[in-house]
């Protein structure tokens, strides 16, 4: 097997369309961007919320939020799968093996990165702001809004590593998908599974098909935000 | 739609990309495999999370159908496991006839052997192979002995890439491409007979298994059609599974 083998096997998928393939790559993006999504919709406000509330034990949680970056992907996957196993609390939903597990699987992982970011962004802003915001009438929870608006750049940079650690993370989608054939079966469950069949040439060739699908998120998510900052002047 | 767990043989080996779409037209059921070693896919089944089971390893499906977590074991098809290793083969047992003897001398030598280590079908053989060479795998066990507790196509990856030798079921090993300097061994003993079982599973012990639709596959594995799609199967020409559900005793 040489890296020609590989590319020779990504130009094959890619241009081949076959529909194994873009199913693959669909539900791929499908899970991770509904998992970012997900974690963004709780996470951000969340986040803010921590960054400008003073309580007792703040510092414990966001010790545990930050630390919380580093949970295994295998150990999230474990702790969803004994919840949602038919013999688990939540095994009446029947989620386990499904994409829905996924979904969810992959927000437990991004939801503390994009706390922790956003934690931390909207704090340093808060800080700057806080008299101008407060001669405005806005305290606490209702300047939450405006300090999200204003950090929106730097926010979307902590959405993006939570998309980078979903779209790469193996470990918890192989434990609560099961690696189903046109079900479950995602980019980087695929690559192991082909790995394990000894054709690391089509292994490789995906990995590189999901290398590109992550430069091209990452080069939409900036160009976009490169047009927001001018239109903003 | 029924979940079936499984093992990493008939899903690495290609099986049941061959033989479900040909159950599903018939009978607009969509079957979802999992694929784990025979003791987790047990596992899963006794947890509830899949409808039927097909495995390989005997007495652990009896035991599951004692407890009372399957309805009943039915044969569904055997091929062999062979014990594969380097080409240049240090140990000296290429062509031995007696698998036991071929092991005893890969302990002798303490020549790197690459155990599964994964409570799966393969590794009970691999085991009891151990105990036919009157050797304690425990007592032995040194550098050489590497449990990887991964699946089948993971242990030839590693068993390539180190010059080990590896118990394998010929079915993964057929369908495997990263051969590199691997090559069969020892074959043909019949204590490498591997037979396969499928299990519903007891919806009396989880009311939720879909026990119609798991026991449509389960005639359909066992009767004639499934019997001859899984006898079709073929890799470069080779049959994979030998089907032999009526048997008697298997």
């Amino acid at each position: 097997m040489t890296f020609t083998d590989a590319l020779a096997a990504a130009l094959d998928l890619v241009l081949g369309l076959d529909p194994r393939f873009t199913e693959v790559v669909g539900l791929s993006l499908r899970v991770t961007l509904s998992a970012v999504f997900l974690a963004a919709v709780i996470g951000l406000p969340l986040g803010a919320l921590l960054g400008i509330a003073r309580f007792p034990g703040r510092s414990g949680v966001i010790v545990l939020v930050n630390a919380m970056m580093g949970l295994p992907p295998v150990v999230a996957g474990l702790l969803l799968f004994l919840l949602l196993s038919r013999s688990g609390p939540l095994g009446s939903l029947g989620l386990l093996f499904t994409p829905g597990a996924m979904i969810a699987a992959q927000t437990l992982l991004v939801l503390p990165i994009v706390v922790a970011l956003t934690r931390q962004t909207v704090e340093d802003l808060w800080t700057e702001y806080r008299d101008h915001l407060h001669s405005l009438g806005m305290t606490g929870a209702r300047a939450v809004p405006t300090l999200l608006w204003d950090a929106r750049f730097a926010l979307a940079t902590a959405l993006l590593a939570g998309f980078g650690r979903a779209s790469a993370e193996v470990g918890a989608v192989l434990i609560v998908g099961g690696n189903i054939a046109g079900y479950t079966r995602t980019m980087t469950t695929a690559i192991a599974l082909e790995t394990s069949k000894g054709d690391l040439a089509l292994a490789l060739g995906l990995g590189f098909v999901l290398l590109v699908l992550t430069l091209f998120v990452n080069g939409a998510a900036y160009g976009a935000s490169r047009i927001g900052a001018r239109a903003a002047g | 739609m029924i979940t079936v767990s499984s093992t990493t043989s008939t899903v690495d080996s290609g099986l049941f990309d061959s033989i479900l779409p040909l159950f599903s037209a018939r009978f607009g059921i969509d079957v979802r495999v999992v694929a784990q070693g025979t003791g987790q896919a047990l596992d899963t089944a006794r947890r509830g999370d899949a409808d039927v089971v097909l495995v390989h390893a005997r007495a652990a499906e009896e035991k599951f159908v004692a407890e009372g977590f399957g309805v009943a074991r039915k044969p569904v098809m055997y091929n062999d496991f062979v014990l594969i290793g380097p080409k240049a083969d240090p140990a000296g047992i290429k062509g031995m006839s007696d698998v036991a003897q071929a092991f005893a001398k890969i302990a002798e030598k303490r020549i790197p052997f690459v155990s599964r280590g994964d409570r799966s079908g393969t590794h009970s053989a691999e085991l009891a192979l151990w105990r036919a060479a009157a050797l304690d795998v425990e007592a032995i066990r040194g550098p050489w002995y590497r449990e990887i507790g991964q699946g089948m196509g993971a242990a030839l990856n590693v068993a390539g890439a180190m010059g080990a030798y590896v118990l394998s079921d010929r079915g993964t090993w057929l369908g495997f491409k990263n051969r590199g300097d691997l090559d069969i061994l020892v074959e043909g003993d019949r204590r490498l007979f591997n037979q396969y079982g499928v299990i519903l599973v007891n919806p009396a012990k989880h009311p939720h298994v879909k026990a119609a639709e798991g026991q449509i596959f389960i005639d359909w594995l066992a009767g004639p059609e499934g019997q001859r799609a899984i006898g079709d199967y073929k890799i470069g020409g080779r049959p994979v599974f030998v089907p032999n559900a009526d048997a008697p005793g298997a």
